[in-house]
Order: structure tokens, then C-alpha cells, then sequence
């Protein structure tokens, strides 16, 4: 074990993991993050708690971590590059491992254009797969990023997002392989609805043994309404809603679409079950967090494994 | 080049407003190759801002010059006399002429008529894109010519990020995803096992990390 995650526990325990994820609210009310993260407490092993997510400003992610934190859950700190620089970024490693925070997320971020400061600076000062070498670093070398020790280093499990959907389809897996290589020890995936896109692409990541190398969760998100679908089709960048997804939620009657979606969700991770590498399900039910313990009870994955912490 | 656009005729009035003999000076560089303020820009604008302000029932007084190159001292040199009888010059120069002549005439106020946008290079007639942020360490040999800092609108050094569609931006259908740009001509090299090759994290110092830069030539400094 490389660190006292309890993701990765359950992960080389041989258990399917399973996560979920909590935004912050656009405000001050920390009752917002408890009421969500409570609604999962028991039925998920970590709770990524997103960074500015689509470019909006939030409560802090390491804030919000540290209330989830306290309500003897695991959050998972999602880091994103946009809005700091490499300073500010391992300053907040530091402080969310001295809260006890052991997991994070290490991602590039949305663009500003599509937050509300499109008018901001965006910062990149490093990109996503240099920020998880960063981290890695500062885990296994006790080195922050400039070179000098680090005081007690914090030892994270280091995530990273993969999107088998985005363009070029070649580069995907081999992109993988570049955040492998810098040290991320699992990824959690865009959410899967073009099921067979996704079983190719696991196909090319087992040719070259990179399932073995990096712990994969399958991302899944439920659809509320036929028109959801229809956003994330054509709005969303980088997602892949095949049309027989969008035909099958506008095929039924409008209060009957979000058991729909729930149906297609569960099919989908009882199917991805069965894909070698896959190592568990990140279960993104967006604003929706009520519905995550009954999606993992009717697909099978409660109980949680326990580790006596 | 260093492309520029001309500001707004609003913007322009406003701050000519309190003159009445004024200097227009463009530039015979980039900005002419742009379209932005040499000779012929120089002449346009001199007879919209006059006739301006002849609606408002004022005259303004503008003499026009075109100089060589408004970022060297030398050319600046040429405008002694010119600028003498004015009271205020406007600059169609990009922000390093209009720097060079306030550097020079420290009592003369000077206003730019364009805004300076990028480096870059001219696309097909009247489109220019940016090519170059002048980061001072330059990896176009390793991305196959093609510049991750410029042309990333995340400026990732190992992209593509999960948002590149059909070879396109996610923040733009009509800006190439520069990854995809990357990975094609490193195909057409065949050099396709760099892209595996991490990019490490940049030295910025080179780049405005470090502050504003000189080059300082021994050989050629005096």
C-alpha cells in the first residue's frame, strides 16, 4: 500500500470500488455539503468533491473536503489547473493532507469560456499529467515541485480522469499510458453511454497490460429527463450519447424518464462489471446524490467492504 | 508578425477630444502587413477622424507620417520636427512603437490607435491567427511544429484534453484542437513515439515568469 486510502483498500482488497461526487455550493452554507455527502455516507467508499467544476466558482473543494472529512467519510480533492499555479496548488496538498485528506483527482479543468468569468486569466502553468508527476513526487521523493524536501510529504493516491470518447480515438489509451507514467494510480472515467466505444477502448488499454498498471472506474451518470440526454449530446464536450440512449428516454412517458435513466445506469454497470480492468464504478449522479443508494443497491455493489476506520 | 486592430472610432474621438493639431503616425512593419496602421491605414483614419469631427463643428489639425519601423530609436528620430507643432501624437503602431515615442518625447502625450493582439501568421486574406506567445524556450522541434503554448487553449503540454471533437476546440468549433494538429504531423514524420514521451513541467522564467525580458547581444552591445 502506497498510502492510507481507503479507495485504495477496497481496490487491492479486490472489491469493486465505488465513488460518487459531491459539488460544493455557490456559497457559504456548509449544511449544502453535509446534507449531500450524508446521503451517501455508508454506500460509497470515497466522495469526489469538485474544483470549480464547468468553470463556476464554488466553495472550495479542500473546504468542502474537510467538512465530508469531519462527518467520518472520505472525500477525494479534485485538483484542477486552471485557476492556480504550481505554488498554490502543493500548498493545498499540503493542508488537505494535514486535514487527513489521502485521495485526490488531478485534472486540467473545464475552460473559463464556459463558467461565469469567462473573463478571467486562466492560469495552466502546468497541465494535468505533470500536476499527477507532481504529486507523485511530492509522495514518493518527499520533493516539492521546485526540488527542495518537503516536511512530513503527504502521501495521496493519485487519480486522474480519462476520457475514451474525445478525439483523436488513437491517442486515447496512449494518453492513459502518459498519466500511468507519471504516477496516477487510478482514473475515473468520462460517464459511459456508448457502451461498446468504451469496451474498445478497454480492449486497446488491455493489449498493452495498462489495466494492470492503473486502477480504471467506470464513470456513470444517470439521466433525469430525455432532454438531459439530449443536452449532454449536443452541448456537452467531449460525451458520447449514442442515439438509441436518447430514443429509449424519449420513449417512455415524461414522469416515468428518471426510473428510465436509473434502469439504464444500473445495465450499464452490471454489463461493465463483467470487463476485464475494470476495477470499479465512479457514480456521478449529478444533483441528484439521493438516488446513488438505490443505483448501487440494484446494481449489486452494497454493502461497502469496511476496514475498521 | 505582430498582428493589431484598430480600436473603435469612439475610443479614438474621446481621447483626441482636448487637441486640435495632432501627429498620426503609422508604422511600415507588421502593422502595414496586417492592414492595421501603415500608409494606407494612416490615410484612412486621418479622414474619418477628421470628418468627425468637422460634424461636431471642430477642426482638428492632423499631419500624417509613415515611419520605417516605429520600434527602433533611430526611426524615431524622424519625427523631431513633426511632432514639435503637435500637441498630441496617435500611434498606428503596435504597443512597442507607441513605447518607443513616449520613451522619446517625455512631454508629448501619445495614444495608440490599435489594439495589439498576437503573433501570428496570415491565414488567407484578412485572417490572421496566433501562432506564437514568445515563451523563450521554444519546443516546435518536439511537437512537430506546432505550438502547444499558442495553440492549446489550455496550453497542455501533454494533450489532448477530453474536450478535442472532429479535430476542433472544445471552446470553438472554428480553432483547430492543437493536439490533434500535433499528432498528425508527428504521424506524418513518423514520429509518433514522442508523444508518449512526458513533457516535464515548463521553466516560465523564460516567458513573463521571469519578469519583462532583454537580450542583451555582447558581441553586438556597445
Amino acid at each position: 500500500m502506497k498510502t492510507e486510502s481507503i479507495l485504495e483498500k477496497v481496490i487491492t482488497s479486490g472489491n469493486l470500488a465505488l465513488t460518487s461526487e459531491c459539488g460544493p455550493p455557490r456559497g457559504t452554507s456548509s449544511e449544502k455539503v453535509i446534507e449531500k455527502a450524508k446521503m451517501l455516507k455508508g454506500y460509497v467508499d470515497a466522495v469526489n468533491v469538485t474544483d470549480n467544476q464547468t468553470a463556476m466558482v464554488r466553495m472550495s473543494s479542500l473546504a468542502a473536503c474537510v467538512f465530508i472529512k469531519q462527518l467520518g467519510m472520505d472525500p477525494i480533492l479534485q485538483m484542477v489547473t486552471r485557476d492556480r499555479n504550481r505554488l498554490a496548488m502543493q500548498s493545498d496538498i499540503l493542508g488537505a493532507y494535514a486535514h487527513g485528506i489521502n485521495t485526490m483527482v488531478c485534472l486540467s479543468g473545464d475552460h473559463p469560456y464556459f463558467g461565469d468569468h469567462p473573463m478571467a486569466k486562466n492560469v495552466h502553468d502546468i497541465d494535468s499529467i505533470q500536476l499527477v508527476q507532481m504529486v507523485k513526487d511530492m509522495r514518493d521523493k518527499g520533493k516539492f515541485q521546485g526540488g527542495d524536501d518537503i516536511l512530513n510529504p503527504p502521501k495521496m493516491f493519485i487519480g486522474a480522469a480519462a476520457n475514451p470518447f474525445a478525439d483523436p480515438f488513437e491517442l486515447r489509451v496512449a494518453r492513459l499510458a502518459k498519466k500511468i507514467n507519471a504516477g496516477a494510480d487510478f482514473v475515473q472515467t468520462q460517464c459511459i453511454y456508448n457502451l461498446d466505444k468504451f469496451e474498445k477502448w478497454m480492449e486497446g488499454v488491455r493489449d498493452r497490460g495498462l489495466h494492470e498498471k492503473i486502477h480504471i472506474l467506470a464513470g456513470i451518470t444517470p439521466m433525469k429527463t430525455a432532454g438531459m440526454a439530449k443536452y449532454m449530446k449536443n452541448r456537452v464536450p467531449g460525451m458520447d450519447v449514442p442515439d438509441e440512449v436518447i430514443k429509449r428516454m424519449s420513449g417512455v412517458p415524461k414522469e416515468k424518464q428518471a426510473d428510465e435513466g436509473i434502469k439504464i445506469s444500473v445495465e450499464a454497470i452490471e454489463r461493465l462489471k463483467a470487463v476485464e480492468g475494470v476495477k470499479g464504478f465512479h457514480l456521478m449522479a449529478i444533483e441528484w446524490e439521493e438516488k446513488v443508494p438505490e443505483i448501487a443497491e440494484k446494481a449489486g455493489l452494497l454493502p461497502r467492504p469496511e476496514f475498521g476506520n | 508578425m505582430i498582428t493589431a486592430e484598430r480600436k473603435p472610432m469612439e475610443e479614438l474621438i474621446e481621447c483626441l477630444r482636448p487637441y486640435h493639431r495632432i501627429l498620426l503616425v503609422g508604422c511600415n512593419e507588421c502593422v502595414t502587413v496586417c492592414s492595421a496602421g501603415g500608409r494606407k491605414e494612416v490615410g484612412i483614419l486621418s479622414s474619418a477622424l477628421q470628418m468627425a469631427f468637422m460634424k461636431e463643428g471642430k477642426t482638428l489639425e492632423i499631419r500624417e507620417i509613415t515611419l520605417e519601423r516605429q520600434c527602433d530609436p533611430e526611426y524615431i528620430e524622424e519625427l523631431v520636427t513633426d511632432i514639435s507643432q503637435a500637441e498630441a501624437v496617435m500611434s498606428m503602431a503596435c504597443g512597442c512603437g507607441v513605447q518607443e515615442i513616449a520613451k522619446r518625447f517625455k512631454e508629448k502625450p501619445v495614444f495608440p490607435a490599435v489594439n495589439t493582439s498576437f503573433m501570428g501568421a496570415s491565414e488567407q486574406q484578412g485572417v490572421w491567427a496566433e501562432r506564437c506567445q514568445g515563451c523563450g524556450d521554444c519546443v516546435l522541434g518536439i511537437t512537430g511544429g506546432i505550438c502547444p503554448v499558442a495553440r492549446c487553449s489550455k496550453q497542455l503540454f501533454n494533450g489532448p484534453c477530453g474536450g478535442s471533437t472532429t479535430g476542433k476546440c472544445e471552446i470553438n468549433p472554428d480553432i483547430d484542437c492543437a493536439w490533434q494538429l500535433i499528432w498528425d504531423r508527428m504521424k506524418a514524420l513518423g514520429i509518433e513515439e514522442n508523444y508518449e514521451k512526458n513533457m516535464p513541467p515548463k521553466d516560465w522564467r523564460t516567458s513573463r515568469g521571469g519578469g519583462p525580458r532583454t537580450i542583451i547581444r555582447e558581441d553586438l552591445a556597445k
